[in-house]
């Protein structure tokens, strides 16, 4: 099985370490992984503000990098969604763009994870891989309860997933909004730290290195000795 | 030119008082919480919702037939229908209504159609003293505030604030905050004016196509006991409020009280199709632009809204922002749909006052996709609404750095040595903003594109 | 053009495309509808008891009403002490201490009990009355809403209203108080 790795901008830039985690794991996992080089951003921050006429371009872009791959693969909800709605042409049946953990669980079907994490783990549902791609249950919906990323991380040896007090509450990144709504997005940020705390959580995780920015951010501020992980490497077996 | 306070800068004044935010997010967190226990009783609550979907978009869609099988059929009942095209006539409907029959006295019950015309500014105008009578609006009515949640109107307010805006008008004890005493007086001071009024007004929460008749729901019988013993009933409903059968009531009534609040039902769901003997009832019907975002492809499914506050109570932005933030008489996540339409200018902010988490959407008891269409009003907003040069050019920068591969790379490599250097000398005061109260990343010494050429380039395409 | 025409006109100009109307919907139950029912009531605030017959009620009324507070009952076989039949005006009804009326269909889901002006002579009667009391044949009661809307015709009366408990409200600090401005309680009797 052959793939395209969509590496999101500010992943490339800022967190290398999450897109290294991902290639490995999809090798480890005996997918071939391929990484157009010529890639750049799905353009989200463009449209999200209002601008999806000045997404063309990344768009078209996206396109001549991806476009020829059955599978395109990214550490991302957030990006995965975007391409998913606003690149990827309506109604064609190639090429599918997955978010990492539901082509782990939907597509590669894996049964085990070959990792040691024994750490106290808060898994931070993001929004737009929860509710836009459907990586679990939200917590709004009646129906029967699921989680692919969780349902990844128990497969770790050792650790130790705690129960949050709101379990998907946003955390308040969402893109230009953190800058633009700058006092609200900290609000929010600082909130969904002090769930994970109360908790006792080492380790923030999520399938989405945008939210796990943010709370970073604030975490480093206040001279926090929470740290964060992208998914990608609780599963690929990195140490902390 | 921006002339209207943002949300943005209310926000960031709402948000400074820590503790109180705080207060405001847990209680109203609490809300969806009983919202949440009381959907999971129902095993088939999913359906529920598609089906309320279903029957308001038929409603949309047949809209004008209905109006006139609504019309024809409660002026069979007796009641007298009138129409009104905006606020300011629905407004002078009234107002000749009350003249009309000479009233001296005026009840209302809860509408915010009411709110969004301006209905008791204007009667006071004319001289006429109306009496809110659903408890958080009376109190909001005391202090000259208007509701800061459509269900829950003073919410924004603790006991203690409420315990003395009833000290200085209806002569509680001083510094008295038990919620009992507190409503137990307002019980005392309201019965009088139920009993003294000559004409109540209420809103409509369904409207039935079928039978002409119209259904309120209220908690504390407020609706009733102004409606059965005045004389005359003015009942206000945009006309977007119709369902078509009666027997719909079933799925609408099942999912508004435990959308809104976590209850079952109200404890009062009444039912109004005729007049008493020797009484007048009146029902106005009101556009006032509602045809215009029934026009609106992208966001006439807001027209489905019931107005239960699921939304808002869901909303972490407006748990801590609260609803005086959005200026707008319908706040939160559907106000900020539904108030564009009415002014692009005043209300261009809503539309960003969200991070399109979607808890909105997935709440809505008529599946109004909210957050989808929150996304589309900021398309509508950067095309037509109030310009915003330098965000709108560093837009443009970025989509047209970002599409080319080679520009990308040299940015982000240079944005990553500046930030290695000189962390705190940003060029863009936006990029201040999240160094405020958080620090920026650790930069790695390479990018993963800089890693890869190093380590795997046998792969470049 | 009238106010009307223009806003017919624009409707017809901007509504969407037609749609279907779905079918109706229904959940049947095979729930203990007496044992469903009581537990929504408590929950609501609300009392209920099953009785054998009427004498059992009046006998409540006795132990827990005072003799000289006003009793209104629209059931032949209880008795009440204002002459129901003589009240023109429904101010005079201000002083009720209790109401007794009767209920003619119960949902289980949520307590909701529908009283129409078929057994009101006066609509204000279940409101401003301090206390209220509704019997209900437990051969009325239904599993949900839906269910009582097949029992119940709109086109019957000129008015009705499904009561699911005593008066209450939350608006100050979310705090429930019961007793708001209607009844202060409901008791139900299950007969």
């Amino acid at each position: 099985m052959r793939v395209g790795l969509f590496v999101p901008c500010y992943v490339d830039q800022f967190y290398p370490s999450a897109a290294i985690a991902t290639m490995e794991l999809l090798e480890k996992n005996g997918v071939e992984v391929v990484y157009p080089m010529k890639q750049s951003c799905c353009g989200q921050p463009m449209a999200n503000s209002g601008y999806e006429n000045y997404s063309g371009a990344t768009s078209d872009l996206f396109l001549k990098n991806f476009g020829d791959f059955e599978y395109i693969v990214a550490p991302s909800g957030s990006c995965t969604l975007h391409v998913k709605e606003h690149v990827l042409p309506k109604g064609a049946f190639r090429p599918q763009i997955f978010e990492l953990c539901e082509f782990l669980t939907d597509v590669l079907k894996v049964t085990t994870i070959n990792a040691s994490f024994p750490y106290k783990v808060g898994v931070h549902s993001s929004c737009h891989g929860l509710r836009g791609l459907g990586l679990a249950k939200p917590s709004e919906i009646i129906a029967a309860d699921f989680d692919k990323p969780k349902s990844l991380l128990e497969k770790v040896e050792g650790i130790n997933i705690v129960q949050l007090a709101r379990k998907d509450e946003c955390c308040g990144f969402g893109g230009t909004f953190a800058i633009f709504e700058e006092a609200v997005s900290v609000a929010m940020g600082k909130d969904r730290i002090g769930d994970h705390e109360r908790q006792g959580v080492e380790v923030i995780t999520s399938a989405d290195m945008s939210c796990l920015m943010h709370m970073e951010g604030l975490l480093r501020r206040n001279n926090s000795t929470i740290k964060v992980k992208h998914i990608a490497e609780i599963l690929n077996g990195n140490p902390l | 030119m921006k002339t209207h306070t943002s949300h943005a800068e209310a926000a960031e004044e709402f948000v400074k008082d820590e503790e109180r935010t705080h207060w405001h997010d847990e209680t109203l967190w609490h809300v969806r919480e009983k919202r949440d226990v009381a959907a999971h009783k129902l095993p088939e609550w999913e359906q529920l919702r598609t089906n309320a979907s279903l029957i308001k978009d038929y409603v949309l869609s047949h809209l004008d037939g209905l109006l006139i099988d609504f019309e024809k059929n409660a002026q069979a009942n007796g009641v007298e229908v009138l129409w009104a095209k905006d606020a300011k006539e629905h407004n002078e409907h009234v107002l000749s209504i009350l003249q009309k029959h000479q009233i001296k006295n005026i009840v209302k019950s809860k509408s915010i159609l009411t709110e969004e015309c301006g209905l008791n500014h204007y009667l006071e105008e004319k001289g006429y003293d109306v009496v809110d009578t659903d408890l958080g609006e009376r109190i909001i009515q005391f202090v000259k505030q208007v509701p800061s949640h459509i269900v829950l109107p003073a919410i924004h307010l603790k006991k203690e604030e409420i315990g003395e805006i009833f000290h200085e008008h209806i002569g509680t004890d001083q510094g008295a905050s038990d919620p009992k005493y507190l409503t137990e007086s307002a019980r005392l001071h309201l019965r009088e004016k139920f009993v003294q009024a000559n004409a109540a007004i209420t809103g409509v929460n369904f409207g039935i196509a079928e039978t002409g008749g119209f259904v309120v729901c209220t908690n504390e019988g407020n609706a009733d006991m102004g409606t059965h013993l005045a004389d005359v009933h003015i009942a206000c409903m945009g006309i977007e409020k119709l369902i078509p059968r009666a027997a719909d009531l079933g799925v609408f009534l099942r999912l508004l009280a435990r959308s809104a609040t976590g209850q079952s039902i109200t404890t009062y769901s009444s039912h109004f199709s005729r007049p008493m003997d020797g009484k007048k009832m009146y029902i106005i019907l009101v556009d006032n632009k509602r045809t215009e975002q029934l026009g609106r492809e992208d966001f006439r499914n807001s027209l489905k809204c019931i107005r239960c506050g699921a939304c808002m109570n869901t909303c972490p932005i407006y748990r801590r922002s609260g609803g005086y933030s959005y200026n707008s008489t319908v706040p939160g996540p559907i106000g900020s749909i539904l108030s564009p339409g009415l002014d692009l200018n005043k209300h261009s902010s809503l539309p960003f006052a969200s991070t399109l988490c979607g808890s909105c959407t997935d709440v809505c008891p008529v599946k109004i996709n909210i957050h989808e269409q929150l996304y589309k009003w900021r398309q509508v907003v950067a095309k037509e609404g109030p310009s915003d040069p330098v965000k709108k050019w560093a837009m443009k920068l970025a989509g047209a750095t970002l599409s080319k591969p080679g520009l990308y790379d040299f940015f982000g490599s240079m944005a990553r040595k500046a930030l290695k250097l000189t962390p705190d000398s940003l060029v863009y005061s936006s990029l201040n903003a999240w160094g405020k109260q958080r620090d920026l990343p650790e930069v790695p010494s390479e990018s993963f594109k800089e890693w890869y050429k190093k380590n795997r380039k046998s792969h470049e395409q | 053009m009238s106010s009307k025409q223009e806003i017919l006109d624009a409707i017809g100009r901007n509504k969407p495309s037609a749609t279907a109307l779905p079918n109706l919907l229904s959940f049947p139950s095979s729930e203990d509808l007496v044992a469903k029912y009581t537990q929504s009531i408590t929950l609501n605030g609300g009392t209920a008891m099953e009785v054998d017959s009427l004498d059992d009620i009046q006998v409540y009324i006795q132990e827990n009403f005072l003799e000289g507070l006003q009793i209104v009952s629209m059931i032949d076989e209880i008795a009440g002490n204002v002459e129901i039949s003589s009240v023109t005006d429904p101010h005079e009804l201000e002083a009720v201490e209790l109401a007794v009326v009767s209920g003619e269909v119960g949902s289980a889901e949520n307590a909701a009990i529908w009283v129409s002006d078929k057994n009101l002579p006066h609509r204000v009667l279940p409101f401003i009355t301090q206390h209220l009391i509704i019997i209900l044949e437990k051969a009325n009661l239904v599993a949900n809403m839906h269910e009582a809307y097949q029992k119940i015709d709109l086109r019957d009366t000129g008015y009705g209203v499904f009561i699911a408990g005593p008066s209450k409200t939350a608006d100050i600090e979310q705090s429930l108080v019961i007793g708001a401005h209607g009844a202060r309680s409901l008791t139900v009797f299950l007969i």
